[in-house]
């Protein structure tokens, strides 16, 4: 019999190659949900894996806060043109205007909250039964509980309590109209999985997730980035740093860290000796311990 | 490096939580922050240490409650392996959780609370380590430093243990005396208990080979979904994209197409730019076939060598998991792999009382029972025996009801 090599990340690589495929098998109008950070961008290379040379069978679809980091617009559009693929966006602006939902006020105002509606009236328009998503279990305690596919009901929301068993790699994508179900193909992904896959596969990454020099003010005792769309006033000082983010999402509520680190072994290396988890550097999971689960219920990714 | 997934199982409050905890906390697997919101957590232990057990406690009903309800994963990884630790719930009212993390582990642990020795629940989580096939077993003697590190009450409870591995067929069970809470024998070695001459717990998960990627002939590979992509240049492009469950396929093999029965010749295997010689188990590939058959998702392509077996009758354990009972009058629908069809359940033809390990005669099935059916499908189903092929030889029901997962199914044997 022939030997083969089969380490740990073919082995994640193949799990989310087969969830996607369970995927375009089950559903009749799939989407792929692309945030433009990391984790999407890892399932995209993965769903180039588990399609080409055919098409995906399902759009991009980009929830666009308005309030990105200008990095991650570039890399999105270059990205869709060189993969050739559908791109739908949601706009959180446009659900304001239209009097869907209000704008925060006050200092830590953020449209991340706002998103969750922009999200399910997007779901809604385009009859959306299925939407990928790169949220790992790693990244706190409620998702660690989560499914692979986690039944969403027509107002987006999550019961813990009433999850479906998963068991073996037999995944149950049979839902009642107006529901959709939330898949998760890097479940079983952590941070460090996720970065040395991007390094193994050469994958190309939004600029900002490497050092460089930023203005940044100090936040609830994080560095976040200095822009027109944080309520700044005159007690917040603007300084230069040598930072790096380790998530890309609204630029009101996505933490910098202090980095040297411009190449993604530096990152690795970083990662592998920090003691800060990914989720520590995005504001709104602070607010409290069962912060995550009361969002998820309430729709958010 | 290579992965171990694994589960742990025990009553409550025999220190799963804690032992989980230990684990992740001995390896450096917790971070800064994580550890900044358990010192600041009210719950804390006797003596004022952080109690682990909140790493995994996820879900606030839990944390509120102080026990596990549902099934959560964990991740930790050493130098030698990536560590995926699905921690399961306890309590009886939980079987089909248990059942449920039991499902992808390739290795059990099961935590005795050294005080209390083998118990009912030991004999249930045993049981369905047994029934899921799980093929290595290690038996945690726990809270070791609450019986002042005996040796005597330690093995008092292996003889006892041994006795129930040996009618449940466990055939590879190790053992190992630990205290979660201090951290005797889960990471480094325990000063406390010269008299154990094993390996730590995080020692032996390094190095147990579990050989959890099915190396055997039964080369088997359900088509999920066909890759056509109908341009000019790719005009003819007919591919079957699937995860090899089990076995090999090679270039050049002979294979069926299952229902239908049509063989043909393998004659290229692709992952995304590369061709490949063979595809294994575990591998996501694309297979191309020498002849033009007519291939659709739930169809699978196996070695014709090894065929699996065929039948609408299938006898199988079942493990029922929903609220509302099993009604024999009434179709399912039945998920094998790729494939969905109408079933009933035509039969039950015994219950197992999950804490006596006894049969009995049954005419209904509820939420946490198990025991043996039959099952009648609407198309015939091509698997094998559980025992043989974990990943072919299991299925679940879904109640077209609710669309809800409501049991699930090892096969055992084709009804003749
Ligand atoms: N003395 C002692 N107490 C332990 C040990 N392991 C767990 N405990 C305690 O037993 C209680 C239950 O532990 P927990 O991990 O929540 O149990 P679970 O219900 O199995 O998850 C907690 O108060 C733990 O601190 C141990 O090895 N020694
Ligand atoms: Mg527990």
């Amino acid at each position: 019999m022939s030997t083969y090599n089969f380490d740990y990340l073919d082995e994640l690589e193949a799990e989310a190659i087969h969830i996607l495929r369970e995927v375009a098998g089950q559903f009749e109008k799939p989407a792929l949900l692309f945030s433009g950070g990391k984790d999407s961008i890892t399932l995209v290379r993965l769903a180039e894996k588990a399609f080409r040379p055919g098409k995906f069978p399902f759009p991009l679809v980009h929830i666009d806060t308005g309030h990105n980091f200008e990095e991650t617009i570039t890399y999105r559009d270059k990205m869709v043109e060189r993969i050739g693929e559908k791109l739908i966006i949601g706009s959180v602006q446009e659900s304001i205007d239209q009097g869907k939902v209000v704008e925060q006020t006050g200092k830590n105002a953020s449209r991340n909250a706002l998103q969750t509606v922009t999200l399910l009236d997007t779901i809604a328009k385009h009859q959306f039964d299925a939407c990928i998503g790169g949220a790992r279990r790693d990244e706190e305690k409620a998702r660690a509980k989560e499914r692979i596919f986690s039944v969403r009901d027509e107002f987006g929301q999550w019961d813990p309590k009433r999850q479906r068993p998963e068991l073996w790699n037999i995944y149950n994508g049979k839902i009642h109209k107006g529901e959709n179900i939330r898949v998760f193909p890097i479940s079983n992904w952590t941070e460090l999985d996720v970065w040395n896959y991007i390094r193994r596969e050469k994958i190309e990454l939004p600029s900002i997730y490497f050092s460089h020099e930023r203005d940044v003010i100090t936040r609830n005792g994080q560095l976040m980035a200095a822009s027109p769309f944080l309520n700044m006033d005159d007690e917040d000082v603007v300084f230069r740093k040598q930072v790096r983010f380790r998530t890309v999402g609204d630029m009101s509520c996505t933490a910098a860290v202090e980095s040297e680190a411009t190449l993604i072994d530096d990152i690795i290396a970083e990662i592998s000796a920090s003691k800060i988890s990914e989720r520590g550097a995005r504001l709104d999971d602070k607010v409290s311990e069962a912060a995550m689960e009361d969002r998820k219920k309430g729709g958010y990714f | 490096m290579n992965i171990l997934k694994f589960f742990t199982a025990g009553s409550v409050d025999d220190g799963k939580s804690t032992l989980i905890g230990r684990l992740l906390y001995d390896t450096d697997s917790i971070l800064a922050d994580q550890l900044e919101a358990l010192q600041s957590s009210n719950r804390k232990n006797d003596d004022g240490t952080i109690d682990l057990a909140i790493l995994t406690d996820g879900l606030r009903a839990e944390r509120e409650q102080g026990i596990t309800i549902d099934v959560a994963y964990k991740y930790f990884q050493t130098e030698k392996r990536k560590f995926i630790i699905a921690d399961t719930p306890g309590h009886i009212q939980y079987t089909r959780n248990m059942v449920t993390g039991a499902s992808t582990a390739n290795l059990a642990i099961i935590l005795i609370d050294a005080r209390n020795s083998v118990v009912e629940q030991t004999i249930r989580h045993s049981y369905i380590v047994s029934l899921l096939g799980i093929k290595h077993v290690v038996v945690c003697i726990n809270k070791m430093d609450m019986v002042d590190y005996s040796e005597t009450v330690y093995n008092s409870i292996i003889e006892k243990y041994k006795v129930l591995a040996q009618q449940l067929k466990l055939e590879d069970v190790t053992y190992i005396p630990v205290s979660a809470l201090k951290g005797d024998n889960v990471v480094q070695n325990s000063g406390n208990m010269e008299w154990y001459e094993g390996e730590s717990l995080l020692h032996f998960l390094e190095q147990v080979d579990t050989d959890h990627l099915d190396r055997s002939q039964l080369a088997r590979m359900p088509v999920q979904w066909v890759v056509r992509p109908q341009t000019d240049e790719l005009h003819d492009y007919r591919g079957y994209a699937g995860r090899v469950l089990s076995g090999t396929f090679n270039l050049n093999d002979k294979v069926n197409v299952l229902p239908s029965g049509a063989s043909s010749t393998i004659e290229k295997i692709e992952f995304f730019d590369e061709e490949l010689d063979a595809a294994h188990a575990g591998e996501s590939v694309i297979i191309h076939l020498k002849d033009d058959v007519d291939i659709s998702r739930g169809d699978t392509i196996v070695n014709a060598a090894a065929l699996p077996q065929e039948s609408k009758l299938i006898e199988a354990d079942l493990c029922w998991m929903d609220a509302r009972a099993l009604d024999t009058s009434i179709m399912y629908n039945i998920q094998h792999n790729s494939k969905v069809t109408k079933c009933k359940i035509s039969e039950i033809l015994h219950k197992v009382d999950i804490n006596t390990l006894e049969k009995h005669a049954a005419d209904e099935f509820k939420l946490n029972d198990i025991g043996r059916v039959i099952v009648k499908t609407a198309d015939a189903l091509a698997f094998d025996l559980y025992d043989d092929n974990r990943a072919n030889g299991s299925a679940i029901l879904v109640d077209s009801r609710t669309n809800l997962t409501v049991g699930a199914l090892m096969f055992r044997a084709a009804v003749e």
